[in-house]
This record gives structure tokens, C-alpha cells and sequence, in this order.
């Protein structure tokens, strides 16, 4: 991957499109996520890493509530997210998200995984949501497989088919959990590109990620977690070239 | 297939010869050391002393068409019950000159059934379709407009078997499902009931459930109001087979890794949603198989009826075999039930192994 950054783009708004202040989780007993404070603006592309186990899953997944925080706020595109259904369903229609193991539904061929949720959620009608979907899986270069159902496909284009099945979905904002480390390495290329794609269309991106060339060259800005918390964060260049934790060294010292 | 290349010098073998055909086969398994032969040579003889006679029994020395009394004289099967008493067989005590009409019904329910196990009749119009099917053969059973009425009480033989499992399935199927939703549910009422309903009634067996909706439902109702006999029996079963397929289903729903909710909820999809588009249509493939295997002594424990004087087919059966002219041939008429017990479960057993390979989509 090249060092050459993506220019960046200028927010539009200077609203946060995501809010999270003093954000507290607990899994029973265990502290998982502690006093998480971030803004993220409309366009911008933050990349998270950290160890396993520092609660990088568990943050983007309270943003769309696969998992409920017990303290602070969260706040998607000014609606905060509680336990008030109609709002969290709100909120996931307008988030999109890419996981590890793809998931997508194995029981339906490649286009009614994608417009599965245009035609329920958004109620688009059906052969609008089908031309909608064979645009993207054209976009993600895989329009040829729409037939197909995930078994017949490789890692790499399922990944790719559960990145479009999100875009179908319009939404604001993308959310990728270690979208590549599934992935055989041969694979890892087209799934980056379809993402960097995205991020230079000014998509929304928070991507966990230890992806560094790809943080290099789309990221905004760069969160570290350790054990529940953003230890440091800072753009790219100065992240990786002059990091000012011990942790956050240690951290980059080991996957560089 | 992958061809051999020519820049490669690898070589492409093809899989070792073995003895090839039926003769091949014999020799390699039945024959192939002196122990083997003995073994298949007593097999041999054991079913000639068995399969014979039998054979003999039953086509070569056997009446089909005959009077009692013919039957008397010979040392075959007297198949002959079956046709000399088949109308009180297959419709019992429904009246004669009316039997057209569960004949009828019955013909018009299998057609449904046929068409129904196409997949490609499962559309927004199988609905409607059976809907249909269902008034008309209600009304060919039940009469009125037009029709003399014929009491439930008179519904007997095969109809009356076929619709207390066809209804039973066909209604205990949704409750499970909605049974095994409830018994995973957040909130702990829903939940508690759920659990205590399925165990409750895995607690007993079904003959006290049919014996409960026969003789104790009665009690509890007020002076005067009287609810079919059929009716209860068949609510009795659907209740009971319910808790079986909620089990089953539920084992379904623990089958489906957690990324499918997941990815689910993530779209936005509503739980109703996600359960009917994502989830069921995936635990409900899965669980073909054991479902099935339930459906199917739902149908052959139909045959319990008789406990509460309903009469079905097996009692009809029972009933012709209490005339002392055909008393003697009980062996042919219990066999004839058993032929046809078997033809109904065989084809719901091979059907359910169609539906696994036309629902199977390469995972
Ligand atoms: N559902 C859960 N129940 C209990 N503990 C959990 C659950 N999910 C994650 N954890 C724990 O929370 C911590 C953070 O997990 P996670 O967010 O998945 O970390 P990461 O994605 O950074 O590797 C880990 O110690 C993990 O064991
Ligand atoms: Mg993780």
C-alpha cells in the first residue's frame, strides 16, 4: 500500500454525527469500556486499534447498540440511543456495519441479502431495491456472483457482498470491525480497496483495524484502547511516527 | 476438474480399478472368505424358509374378492375383508348414500397436499388456495346449504384420521414455533409460561390429555353449552403435539450462530422481522428432519381417539373384525393398516428428505 494520504475533506457540518460522553459498559462484573468520550464528525474516518481483548468490538458495537452501555450517553445523528426500541432501530438503519465473519444470510442469495433491508426497513419497493443492489455489488466488483448464494463465495467476496449489503442500506455512517482479519492474506487487498473506495466518497468510517497502511492512508485520526479505554489519539502521521504513550509504543512496536 | 498442465511435469493418476458390478460387489462382500460365504449362505436359507411361505400366504394361496365364507376353505390370506367392508372402513358411520362427499373431500385433499409440496406453489396465492379447499371440504364433510347435515359425531375412518393429524400438524406447528419464541423471550413472564406449558404438557402422556378434554373439559363448562367432541380431541392433540415441536424448535434457534441476529439487527430489521426473514427460515431447515420424526407419531398417535369412542380408522377396522363372519381374517385387515399407516409416514419421511436438498443452498 502506498504512504501517499488521501487528501482530506473538509466536514461539511461541524456537528458530530457521533456523540459518546463519559460512556461507561460492564459485562456483569467486568469494566469493560471506561469513561469513553468521542466526537466524531460527519466525513471523518477514524481508525481504532489496540490489543485483543481492550474493548474495541464492544465500543462500536454500543454504537449501534448490539450492545447497551449502563453509563453516559451516546448520541447517532442527534438521537440518543436508550432503550427505546423505535430509536435503536432508528439509529441501526441509518449505521451500517461490516463484521469479522461477514454474516451474511446464508439461506438467501447474494441480491436478496442485499435488499433484504431496503424492502422491510426503508420499504423500498422490490425492483428498485434490486437495481439499488446491483449497482453496489457492481461497485464492490462482484456483480457477476448476485445469483449465488455466500456458501459458493470466497472470504474475500463475502466480505465484500456484506460492505454492499450496508452501502444498500444508505446509511451515514459505516462501522467495520476487523473487517480483514478473517481473511486468507491474498484476500485482504480487495476488501481494503472497496473500503478505501469508500472513504475517499466521503463515507462516515470508524474501522477497528490493524491495518496500518491502510490507516495511513485513509485514517483522520487514530484511537488506541487499552484495557476499556482511548489511551491516545492523534492524526495518522503522528500516531504512528511519534506515539506518546508507553502502551501506545509497546502496542506498535509489536504489529510493525 | 483441474487439467493437467503442460509446463508441470506432475502426473495425474486416475483412482485405482476395484471390482466393478453386481457381480463385483458379491464377490467382494458376500463372498470373499469361507466364513462370509457359510454366513450368506444361511441368510439365504433363513429367508427362503420365511419370505417363501409368506409369499405363498399372501398372493398364491390368498382371496381378495370373495365371500366370508369362501374364506373358510382356504390356507391363504382372506384379503378379502378389506374390500367386502371397505366402505365402513374408510368412512365408518357416515351415512351410505352421503359417502361421496369425505370421499371427495379426502381426493380434494390430496390434490392440495400435491400441490403444496411443490416449492415453487409456495407463493401469496397458496393461501387463499387453501383457504378455499378447506370451506369447500368443510362443507362436503359437514353439509348445510344444500347438503344433508351429517353430525360430527358420524365422522369416522380415514377422514376422521386424516384431519385430526393434518390439522394437528398443520396447527401445532405455528404454536411450537411461537411456543419456542416465547420460551427464549427477555421477559420473564412470558418466558415462565412458556416453560411451564411445554413441560407441563411433556409431563403427560396423551391419552390422559384426550381423556381430559372428553370427560373433564365437560365439567368445567357452563349448563348447556357443548363443544364438539371432535373439537376437543383435536385441540387436545394440537395442544400436545405443540410442545414437542417447540422443543424441537427451539433447538433450531440455539443452532443459528449469534452473527445472524446480529447482522439483523444491524440492518434495522424489527425482532418480528428478523425472526420471520432471517432466523426461523433458517432453525426450521434445520430441524426438517426431527420435526418430521414428530409429525409422524403425531399421526399414528391419532389412533388414540378410540379411548374417547371416536372412531377412526383403526376402530373401524376393529369394528368390522367384531362381525363373526370376518373375525378369522384379522391378520389380513391389522396387516392392510399397517400398509396403509406405512404409506402415509414413508411418504411424509421422504418427502421431508426432498425438502432438505431443494431448501439446501451450499453452506
Ligand atoms: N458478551 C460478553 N460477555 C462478557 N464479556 C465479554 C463479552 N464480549 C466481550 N467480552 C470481554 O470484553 C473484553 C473486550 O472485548 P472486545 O470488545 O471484543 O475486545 P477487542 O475487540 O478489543 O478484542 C474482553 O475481555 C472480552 O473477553
Ligand atoms: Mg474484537
Amino acid at each position: 500500500m502506498t504512504d501517499k494520504r488521501i487528501q482530506q475533506t473538509p466536514s461539511s457540518t461541524d456537528r458530530p454525527i457521533i456523540e459518546i460522553i463519559g460512556m461507561h459498559k460492564w459485562f456483569g462484573e467486568f469494566h469493560v469500556l471506561s469513561d469513553i468520550n468521542l466526537h466524531v464528525l460527519e466525513k471523518e474516518r477514524i481508525v481504532i486499534c489496540g490489543p485483543s481483548g481492550s474493548g474495541k468490538s464492544t465500543l462500536i458495537r454500543c454504537i449501534n447498540r448490539l450492545e447497551e452501555h449502563q453509563r453516559g450517553q451516546i448520541f447517532v445523528d442527534g438521537i440518543e440511543l436508550t432503550n427505546d426500541i423505535k430509536n435503536i432501530e432508528k439509529v441501526r438503519a441509518e449505521v451500517g456495519m461490516v463484521f469479522q465473519h461477514f454474516n451474511l444470510f446464508p439461506h438467501l442469495t447474494i441480491v436478496e441479502n442485499l435488499t433484504l433491508g431496503p424492502i422491510w426497513v426503508r420499504k423500498m419497493p422490490k425492483k428498485e431495491a434490486e437495481e439499488t443492489a446491483m449497482m453496489y455489488l457492481e461497485k464492490v466488483k462482484i456483480a457477476e456472483q448476485a445469483k449465488k448464494y455466500p456458501g459458493q463465495l470466497s472470504g474475500g467476496q463475502q466480505q465484500r457482498v456484506a460492505i454492499a449489503r450496508s452501502l444498500c442500506m444508505n446509511p451515514r455512517v459505516m462501522l467495520f470491525d476487523e473487517p480483514t482479519s478473517a481473511l486468507d492474506p491474498e484476500m485482504i487487498k480487495e476488501v481494503l480497496d472497496v473500503m478505501i473506495d469508500l472513504a475517499e466518497e466521503g463515507m462516515t468510517m470508524l474501522v477497528v483495524s490493524h491495518e496500518m497502511g491502510f490507516a495511513k492512508r485513509v485514517a483522520d485520526r487514530v484511537l488506541f484502547m487499552d484495557e476499556g479505554q482511548i489511551v491516545e489519539q492523534n492524526n495518522p502521521h503522528d500516531f504512528f511516527d511519534n506515539p506518546q504513550h508507553e502502551r501506545t509504543k509497546l502496542f506498535l512496536s509489536q504489529i510493525l | 476438474m483441474r487439467q493437467p498442465n503442460s509446463t508441470t511435469t506432475r502426473e495425474y493418476l486416475k483412482p485405482p480399478i476395484t471390482e466393478v458390478g453386481v457381480l463385483g460387489w458379491i464377490r467382494q462382500n458376500l463372498f470373499n472368505s469361507w466364513f462370509n460365504s457359510l454366513v450368506t449362505l444361511l441368510a439365504l436359507y433363513g429367508l427362503y424358509v420365511t419370505i417363501l411361505p409368506l409369499f405363498k400366504w399372501a398372493f398364491v394361496d390368498s382371496l381378495w374378492f370373495s365371500s366370508a365364507d369362501a374364506c373358510r376353505d382356504i390356507d391363504g390370506a382372506c384379503w378379502s375383508i378389506i374390500p367386502a367392508n371397505a366402505r365402513f372402513i374408510f368412512f365408518g358411520f357416515f351415512p351410505e348414500d352421503q359417502q361421496w362427499r369425505p370421499l371427495t373431500a379426502m381426493i380434494l385433499l390430496f390434490a392440495l397436499v400435491f400441490y403444496t409440496q411443490d416449492r415453487r406453489s409456495w407463493n401469496r396465492a397458496l393461501f387463499p388456495i387453501w383457504a378455499c379447499g378447506l370451506v369447500l371440504m368443510g362443507w362436503l364433510m359437514h353439509g348445510g346449504l344444500g347438503l344433508p347435515v351429517v353430525e360430527t359425531a358420524k365422522w369416522s375412518g380415514l377422514p376422521l384420521t386424516l384431519m385430526l393429524s393434518l390439522f394437528g400438524m398443520v396447527s401445532a406447528y405455528p404454536l411450537g414455533i411461537l411456543l419456542a419464541l416465547g420460551r427464549r423471550s427477555k421477559l420473564p413472564a412470558i418466558k415462565s409460561l412458556c416453560v411451564l406449558y411445554i413441560e407441563l404438557i411433556r409431563g403427560v402422556p396423551l391419552i390422559s390429555m384426550l381423556f381430559m378434554s372428553s370427560i373433564m373439559f365437560p365439567l368445567f363448562l357452563p349448563e348447556g353449552i357443548n363443544i364438539d367432541k371432535v373439537l376437543r380431541a383435536q385441540v387436545a392433540i394440537i395442544l400436545f403435539t405443540a410442545a414437542y415441536i417447540a422443543e424441537v424448535v427451539r433447538g433450531g434457534l440455539q443452532a443459528i450462530p449469534n452473527g445472524q441476529y446480529e447482522a439483523a439487527d444491524s440492518l434495522g430489521l424489527n425482532y418480528g422481522q428478523a425472526m420471520r426473514l432471517i432466523i426461523l427460515p433458517q432453525s426450521l431447515k434445520i430441524v426438517i428432519p426431527p420435526s418430521v420424526g414428530i409429525l409422524i407419531s403425531a399421526f399414528k398417535d391419532t389412533s388414540l381417539v378410540v379411548i374417547i369412542a371416536l372412531y377412526d380408522v383403526l376402530k373401524t377396522t376393529k369394528v368390522t373384525l367384531s362381525n363373526p363372519k370376518w373375525m378369522g381374517s384379522s391378520t389380513e385387515a391389522y396387516l392392510f393398516l399397517a400398509v396403509l399407516y406405512f404409506i402415509f409416514c414413508y411418504a411424509m419421511s421422504s418427502y421431508s428428505r426432498k425438502l432438505e436438498k431443494t431448501l439446501h443452498t451450499g453452506h
